[in-house]
């Protein structure tokens, strides 16, 4: 197949470089992320050291991460268009700096924050995960974030709080699939207050090292991985606790094929597609389908909040 | 002399240019697969050739269908000669990307496959379109035409099920962006709405011939002939 092997980064040569980039050009992603053009001011001190990050090996894989070239060329961001390759080519127009995030709902913390404001007091790690999609395709990815919970705490969700709603960017002029009607914009995703603490669940702004790519939901995306790609909400301008249940895009469009659960499961089918086996991008494997595992391999971290659940209801 | 020209011109020229057009996107495909970059695959490969050998299955079906009602259109008869040619590269894009479902994205696992077709109705159409223009394929022959006489005419109208089929297939496996599709079954139902057309077309001007020829004998029974003045 076309996979060429140099388009996949040998482990010990990616993490070396990654090693170098968490110490010298994390800088640079620092200024990237403070200045909107990089180094075009007198960096923040503070912010250097905060976009340092240091690897999580707990929580990462050890299989092979996916080529930078195929994480950011292969999408799913229907805000860009609805080709696979659309996003790499119209996310241009997104301008991710400067960027607040609205914060409402069911907490103390409610306002508007600045990205920096909202990243300052997290520490930044790198997580390998798997990822997904809800298409039967997976990847491995090398993100750099902080614990969602870390921040959901901070913002101190009252006791009514049930739920974490995220809401994308709404703007047709930077996002020009939200021209048309594919989806009901904006993009509304949400977790249930015990997953949205879990360890596992984190907003990332980088991934390889480097900040986010637009094409991969600058400035900043949510990733669950044991649940199906879509869940992860990216370019967010809004969290918001709330007591019931928010009604989530995909779910709207399409209410039998995509639930608000949306936890991996080879167990139960998409109405149009068996979900039983994934093609991972870029294994170069000409009879390329593995199996799928339940809750996308995290069942030992992640299963206990399901006890008690049917997960074929609650898919 | 000029008849003997356009016949050879059509066998020798017209025919194997349109033969080498309609290979154009497996040749595509594979100046992908040998690394060629403007012909670059992406990141899944497997998906794009998949989706590439579907598509033009379905255009081919569709360009098929075109003929008939092009050639009265334009006037040109000649089109005709191409129709076959066409029926057999939609059935050939098409057997590709069943062939090319079963062996690489199945990788030949026939339970899996039959589950597939017996479970997700956008398989069950795809496929039965696919079943649909078997024998319009195996009876594409001169041979099998002068054997089946008039029953050929009535066999081949299988394509247009299976030209349904086959938009129903794309329609039904898109996500959330139908306007692709749509396209498709826009064309499909011009096609076959011209087609509603000439047969209602041809039907009144049946029934008012038969009336005339009615209306006729009447009167020819009862008036004696006269010849009509010159």
């Amino acid at each position: 197949m076309r996979i060429r092997p140099s388009d996949i980064t040998p482990e010990p040569i990616y993490r070396a470089r990654r090693e170098f980039l968490a110490g010298i050009a994390g800088i640079g992603v620092a200024a990237a992320l403070a200045q909107p053009a990089f180094g075009e001011q007198v960096m923040n001190v503070s912010l250097i050291e905060r976009l340092q990050y240091k690897r999580n090996a707990r929580y990462s894989t050890t299989e092979s991460a996916n080529s930078l070239a195929d994480i950011t060329g292969y999408n799913n961001f229907y805000e860009f268009g609805t080709g696979k390759d659309d996003p790499a080519r119209n996310a241009g127009s997104l301008r991710p700096r400067p960027w607040s995030v609205v914060v409402d709902g069911e907490c103390e913390g409610k306002g508007r924050y600045t990205l920096e404001d909202l990243l300052k007091p997290h520490a930044l790690e790198e997580r390998i995960y798997r990822l997904r999609c809800v298409e039967a395709w997976s990847m491995v990815i090398p993100w750099v974030g902080f614990p969602l919970g870390d921040l959901v705490k901070r913002l101190k969700p009252t006791s009514r709080a049930k739920f974490v709603e995220f809401t994308t960017l709404m703007d047709p002029k930077q996002m020009p699939g939200q021209r048309s009607h594919v989806l009901d914009w904006p993009y509304v995703e949400g977790l249930r207050m015990d997953e949205a603490i879990h360890p596992l669940a984190i907003l990332a702004v980088g991934l390889y090292g480097q900040v986010l790519p637009n094409q991969n939901g600058a400035p900043l995306r949510l990733v669950v991985p044991w649940k199906y790609g879509f869940k992860g909400i990216k370019s967010i301008v809004r969290i918001r606790f709330t007591e019931s249940m928010p009604a989530t895009t995909w779910a709207l469009s399409a209410p039998r094929e995509y639930g608000f659960y949306a936890n991996v499961n080879p167990e139960v089918d998409h109405p149009r597609w068996s979900q039983k086996r994934e093609r991972r991008i870029g294994s170069g494997s000409l009879l390329s389908r593995q199996p799928t595992a339940q809750f996308n391999g995290y069942a030992a971290e992640v299963a206990s909040l399901y006890s008690g659940m049917d997960l074929a209801r609650n898919f | 002399m000029l008849q003997m020209n356009t016949r050879l011109a059509m066998r020798w020229i017209a025919k194997p240019l349109v033969f080498l057009l309609c290979l154009l996107p497996v040749g595509w495909l594979l100046a992908g697969l040998a690394g060629w970059p403007a012909a670059e695959l992406g990141a899944n490969p497997i998906e794009k050739i998949q989706d590439t050998l579907g598509i033009w299955g379905l255009r081919f079906l569709l360009t098929t269908l075109a003929v008939t009602p092009l050639r009265e259109l334009l006037g040109w008869p000649r089109l005709l000669g191409f129709r076959r040619m066409l029926g057999l590269y939609a059935f050939f894009y098409v057997s590709m990307h069943f062939l090319f479902y079963l062996l690489v994205d199945q990788s030949l696992d026939w339970r899996l496959l039959l589950e597939d077709i017996a479970k997700r109705p956008f398989i069950t159409v795809g496929f039965s379109a696919l079943l649909l223009l078997i024998p319009l394929a195996v009876t594409s022959t001169k041979r099998a035409m002068r054997r089946l006489g008039r029953r050929w005419q009535r066999l081949h109208r299988l394509v247009y099920p299976a030209a349904i089929l086959a938009c129903t297939h794309f329609y039904w496996q898109v996500k959330a962006d139908i306007r692709e599709p749509l396209v498709y079954v826009l064309v499909l139902a011009v096609l076959l709405g011209w087609r509603l057309y000439r047969y209602r077309q041809r039907a009144r001007r049946g029934r008012a011939e038969q009336d005339a020829r009615q209306y006729q004998q009447a009167t020819d029974a009862r008036l004696p002939v006269e010849p009509l003045p010159e």
